[in-house]
């Protein structure tokens, strides 16, 4: 009787890894789809026989993509603006949670400024003033317009002054007995406590700037200022060949398809890479960011 | 004592931020006043000439723009309900599941399409959604004949919420997950004494034990109600299913920004935004009243 109830429990088990494991396998096979097509040969990749392995294994378009300079230079582009803006973005968030971490008393004034900061966050102005601001800075085609909009990352703000809050005033008090300032209470305890904290922030900062390609479209006007997700956006989506001398020829060999499927997977590979810690520290910014009590 | 010295510092160090805050999202706010003017670039905001409310009138008028409106509406609306409802269904599953290495190759597959931006996941789509592409063979082999997805206006609107599902499903459980983690194995145990079986502690004592951030995440999909999707629709849609992939946003791009109507794509945008302060103003206080939610 026991024994029978325990088999069916387990068979329930199987069931359930099994539904789990076929759903998050089919999550992904439209990516293995696309790599499969990265991987093919023209013909096969036209008439539709790749599925989710490469027919005619070839790494025609990735040697294509490896001498393309149009490529690698919105690839640059977009690992200046996730390093610049990464940079301003992590500095940024410091300087602006710590102070609003105090009390009302210590910093006059902090309440207000939160508010405002919230107030910041919620208010979406719309795209065409956002545009017409940033263009009376006079800031289009140049790469500070991919980064100094964004540059104050207020939830992240939020997630790091609620981490600060939390820090115990011990520390705090001892610190000041000492003589410490704001700024080496700053450095010498408030940072070192909060590496998780930071870390997350700023793995959330690194992926947003490397996914966004609508900034790039319409503050850029130059296509050689585009930012890889624009570049591709363009090339893939818009169906704007952006061509070059030499392109025909390669052409004939290499399907459209093919190459397009290449250039997401390459466009794909630096977030492959970094994976494993965004999967650990998202996980956490989000319980920061979402439940408390 | 260095009180006033402290309280510089303080000053010092939020000024940056305040600067930046003010130049990229106060200035625009100030730049919204296009909205009631014939805004024309040459003139300048002080050269164009004031029209009142016409701008306003002419989009309630227009029969695009209320369809814009249901569009967006519907879409969000319906993203927010099957996300969550299958990211509750997707949590409560991997709660039961006992293999824990299986738990975390699961975890590490479904996360995954959230990281990536949605033009490489549009790009990724439109092959799979093609013709002659992955679905239609998989809809093939149940003798279904190809469908044009991304060319169907019935179909469209349910390929961006299906997608957007498909995107963001994992990630979405983790808040779920989290809450099951908190939930005491004793009333497990007890009920398991008691004779319960799985579904009967799954429906007992899992769901009621979810049930805060059920309604911590209702409250603040509140928020959402007029955010269909930017970034996703712009790289799946086409003029052929303008009339019910088009929303909000992309149409004040293109009235805005693509045909140049400055004033009229800056007044959709107004609207939008008051329209969201106010449904967010509601949604945290819901979220603070009912789950004890703040953001600071």
């Amino acid at each position: 009787m026991v024994y029978s109830k325990r088999l069916q429990d387990r068979i329930v088990d199987w069931l359930i890894a099994a539904f789990l494991l076929a759903l998050g396998i089919s999550t992904l096979l439209p990516l293995i789809n696309t790599l499969a097509i990265s991987l093919s040969e023209r013909a096969a990749v036209s008439g539709g026989l790749v599925k989710l392995f490469p027919v005619g294994f070839n790494l025609t378009a990735y040697e294509y993509i490896l001498k393309d300079v149009k490529f690698w230079r919105a690839f640059g582009i977009s690992v200046l603006r996730v390093v610049l803006g990464g940079l301003l973005n992590f500095g940024l968030a410091i300087l602006t949670a710590f102070p609003l971490s105090r009390n009302e008393k210590a910093f006059p004034g902090r309440t207000m400024f939160v508010w405002l900061f919230v107030f910041g966050m919620i208010l979406n102005v719309g795209i065409v003033p956002w545009y017409l601001t940033i263009a009376g800075y006079g800031l289009i085609d140049s790469i500070w317009a991919l980064v100094l909009p964004g540059a104050v990352p207020i939830w992240n703000v939020i997630i790091l002054m609620n981490f600060f809050r939390n820090i115990p005033k011990e520390l705090d008090e001892a610190a000041r007995i000492d003589g410490a300032n704001p700024w080496q209470l700053l450095w010498h305890i408030y940072l070192p406590t909060s590496l998780p904290a930071l870390a997350t922030i700023t793995l959330f900062s690194i992926v947003g700037h490397w996914n966004s390609f609508f900034d790039g479209l319409i503050l850029m006007n130059n296509p050689d200022n585009y930012p890889l997700q624009t570049y591709i956006q363009q090339l893939v989506i818009a169906d704007r060949p952006i061509l070059h001398g030499g392109q025909a020829q390669l052409m004939a060999k290499l399907s459209n398809a093919t190459l397009n499927a290449a250039k997401l997977f390459v466009a794909m590979i630096p977030i492959l890479m970094i994976y494993p810690f965004l999967q650990r520290y998202f996980v956490r910014g989000i319980m920061l960011g979402a439940v408390k009590e | 004592m260095s009180r006033n010295s402290d309280r510089f510092s303080y000053y010092a160090m939020i000024l940056p931020g305040l600067v930046l805050l003010f130049a990229f999202t106060f200035v625009p706010l100030f730049y919204s006043i296009i909205a009631f003017q014939k805004f024309n670039p040459a003139l300048g905001i002080q050269g164009s000439p004031w029209v009142g409310l016409d701008n306003f009138l002419y989009i309630f008028r227009v029969r695009d723009a209320r369809q814009v409106f249901y569009n967006t509406i519907f879409i969000a609306v319906m993203k927010i309900i099957l996300l969550e409802l299958s990211a509750i269904i997707f949590a409560l599953l991997l709660n039961e599941l006992r293999y824990l290495r299986i738990k975390r190759a699961v975890q590490t597959m479904v996360y995954l399409p959230h990281f990536l931006s949605w033009v490489i996941l549009a790009g990724i789509l439109r092959t799979i959604l093609a013709r002659n592409g992955l679905l239609n063979d998989f809809l093939g082999i149940l003798g279904i004949s190809p469908v044009y997805f991304l060319g169907r206006p019935d179909i469209f609107p349910w390929v961006i919420i299906l997608g957007d599902v498909w995107k963001e499903f994992g990630f979405e459980a983790i808040l779920y997950l989290a809450a099951l983690t908190t939930i005491d194995p004793t009333l497990y145990e007890v009920a398991e004494l008691d004779g319960a079986n799985r579904f009967q502690k799954m429906w007992f004592i899992s769901i009621p034990g979810i049930l805060p951030t059920i309604v911590l995440v209702a409250s603040l999909s509140l928020g959402n109600v007029l955010n269909a999707g930017f970034d996703q629709i712009f790289n799946l849609y086409s003029p052929i299913v303008y009339s019910t992939g088009d929303i909000l946003d992309t149409y004040v791009y293109r009235i805005g920004l693509i045909q140049g109507q400055y004033s009229i794509g800056t007044a959709v945008g107004l609207l939008k935004t008051v329209v969201s302060l106010i449904l967010i103003g509601i949604s945290y206080w819901t979220a603070g009243k009912f789950a004890n939610y703040r953001i600071f």
